[in-house]
């Protein structure tokens, strides 16, 4: 696998990769295939209409990995790729995402991701997606992720969702359509510097008895920068939702938090919670009288904050 | 260690201003412990906060090791050694005990070494080390987390506003051997508490009481607590049971 130096730091930054992954995997770099590896039960193959890949896991496969990092280092380059992922009843695996952008020149790099999982019954997927961006170009870096999610019966999915750094402008989003049993823990995490702009919209359907969904979201935005948070949980049965916007605003950030739930159903239980506001100035006193500057107890509140 | 000379802290409030703090001095020296104590809403609070820094006095000065300190920040005073557990700790989303302990102790402290102050103020450490300092901790719990990173600091001098608050009755002995162990621990160092309680007033060398922001009494122990025995700043704790029983003392 040939990679310079810049596209393993990204690698390290969104994916923990210093080789090449354990079990399946797909890295893709500037557009190109930079190396792939299917398993006895996790079969990778490209998908022949459009950009993109079919990742088909097996029933019943157990503790094992799919590793599909991205990286782009080349400026003015624009892709959209399509991955669907299969997974089968009763297979428990983890996902592991992720794009690193390095824009060093004046042209825009995009990365617009379809994530499809189609998550059969009682299977569990575990799915981390970490985006990172840097250069010093002045060509902006973007990325739009879009994720559905399709769960069968009795079937988990935990999303952990990171967007740290450097990506200047993001619309994600995320829809899930759960039946009867299904659970769905969303977890994202963002902090956004300078002009940067992040769009975040969940829809998740709750189809069946007895699924539940809980979206929580922690954020930061700090200088100039924008987020709208937009979640939308529908109770079309017996179910039980729950939705959290947890942020900090600093400097001229600025937060939009839009509460969103449908209930369609006399026992769907569906709860928002929304704050928004700057950091406690109790909190900084706090950790002033502990020999911290004020500087350096803001970094220690947003980065325990964004844990 | 620490003198306060004539200090005064007004606030601006809508019917002119409010004087809190009254033309306040008072030492306390070098390997002593000072007690403050004082009715409800006497400035007790406000004159540590004036110490750590949090509050400028709007007259007088305060000198730390000889040192006027008066114009310094928080962060600086911290670091020349002045520590400082709120009567009402803070709680953080997300910052766990060991990283609150690591912060006060200004060194990469191990896991183990974070969990001998948890130890020390009476806490199963295993239990609390790696839970975040949030909600979900009770009032007791917080309280005895702050004064455990007030331990790890190793301050030169110690502040604790109201520590026995919260802290049930049989840890409260554990409480009182934390103080005389600072003593004997820390060289050259000097602990202010704010407290109502007799048992923590039966170990002080100086007595100050605080009166509407007005020193009213200070001096050793022997003269000051024969003249508050009696008056609501020295509560025992038969009277406290017996008010909660609902029995009258
Ligand atoms: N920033 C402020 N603005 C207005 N009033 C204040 C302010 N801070 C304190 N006070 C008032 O000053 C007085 C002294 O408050 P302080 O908290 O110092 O009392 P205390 O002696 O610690 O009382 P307690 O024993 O109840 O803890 C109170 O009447 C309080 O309401
Ligand atoms: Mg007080």
């Amino acid at each position: 696998m040939k990679l310079d130096e810049i596209q393993k730091r990204l690698l390290r930054e969104i994916a923990d990769l210093h080789t090449v992954p354990e079990g399946a995997y797909n890295i893709r770099s500037n557009s190109q295939m930079a190396g792939r590896r299917s398993t006895a039960n996790i079969e990778i193959t490209s998908k022949t209409d459009v950009s993109g890949m079919d990742i088909r896991i097996a029933p019943f496969t157990k503790n094992e990995s799919v590793h599909i990092p991205v990286v782009l280092t080349q400026t003015g380059l624009k892709e959209v790729v399509y991955n669907d992922f299969f997974v089968g009843e009763g297979a428990d695996v983890l996902i592991v995402a992720g794009c690193g952008i390095d824009n060093c020149g004046n042209q825009d790099a995009q990365h617009d991701g379809i994530h499809r999982f189609y998550v059969g019954k009682n299977a569990h997927v575990k799915y981390v997606e970490k985006h990172y961006g840097s250069g010093e170009g002045t060509g902006k870096r973007i990325l739009n992720p879009g994720t559905e999610v399709y769960q069968e019966e009795g079937s988990l999915v935990e999303m952990e969702m990171v967007q740290i750094k450097g990506v200047d402008d993001t619309v994600r989003t995320t829809t899930a359509e759960l039946k009867a049993g299904a659970k769905l823990l969303v977890r994202e995490r963002l902090m956004t510097h300078g002009q940067q702009r992040a769009i975040s919209t969940y829809v998740v359907n709750l189809n069946g008895a007895g699924a539940t969904a809980d979206v929580v979201s922690r954020s930061v935005a700090r200088d100039d920068s924008y987020q709208k948070f937009d979640a939308k949980i529908v109770g079309n049965a017996p179910c039980s939702g729950h939705t959290e916007c947890d942020s900090i605003i600093m400097d001229n950030g600025r937060i939009l938090a839009v509460p969103g739930l449908e209930a369609n159903d006399l026992d769907a239980a569906l709860v928002h919670e929304a704050a928004i506001g700057k950091i406690a100035g109790e909190q900084l006193t706090k950790l002033m009288t502990l020999g911290l500057t004020e500087a350096e107890a803001e970094e220690q509140i947003i980065n325990g904050f964004l844990q | 260690m620490l003198k306060l000379e004539n200090v005064s802290f007004q606030v601006a409030e809508e019917r002119g201003d409010k004087e809190i703090i009254r033309g306040v001095s008072l030492t306390v020296p070098e390997n002593k412990l000072v007690v403050i104590t004082g009715p409800n809403g006497g400035g007790k609070s406000t004159l540590a906060r004036l110490i750590a820094g949090i509050e400028t006095p709007t007259e007088g000065r305060i000198y730390f090791k000889g040192e006027d300190i008066t114009d310094l920040g928080i962060t600086d005073r911290a670091r020349r050694g002045i520590a400082y557990a709120f009567q009402t700790p803070v709680r953080f989303k997300g910052i766990r005990v060991k990283d609150l302990i690591r912060i006060a102790s200004g060194k990469q402290l191990s896991t183990a070494g974070a969990c001998a102050y948890l130890s020390a103020v009476g806490m199963c450490a295993r239990d609390y080390i790696d839970r975040e300092v949030n909600a979900s901790l009770s009032g007791g719990e917080l309280k005895r987390i702050e004064i455990a990173t007030v331990l790890a600091r190793g301050a030169a001098l110690s502040v604790f506003d109201e520590p026995e608050a919260g802290i049930d009755l049989w840890s409260f002995q554990n409480l009182i051997e934390v103080f005389e162990n600072m003593r004997k621990t820390i060289q050259n160092s000097s602990i202010l508490i704010i407290s109502h309680q007799e048992r923590i007033l039966n170990i002080a060398d100086e007595i100050v009481v605080l009166k509407d922001g007005k020193v009213e009494a200070q001096g050793p122990r022997e003269q000051v607590l024969p003249r508050v025995m009696g008056t609501p700043s020295a509560v025992s704790e038969c009277h406290m049971i017996s008010r909660k029983g609902g029995i009258d003392a």
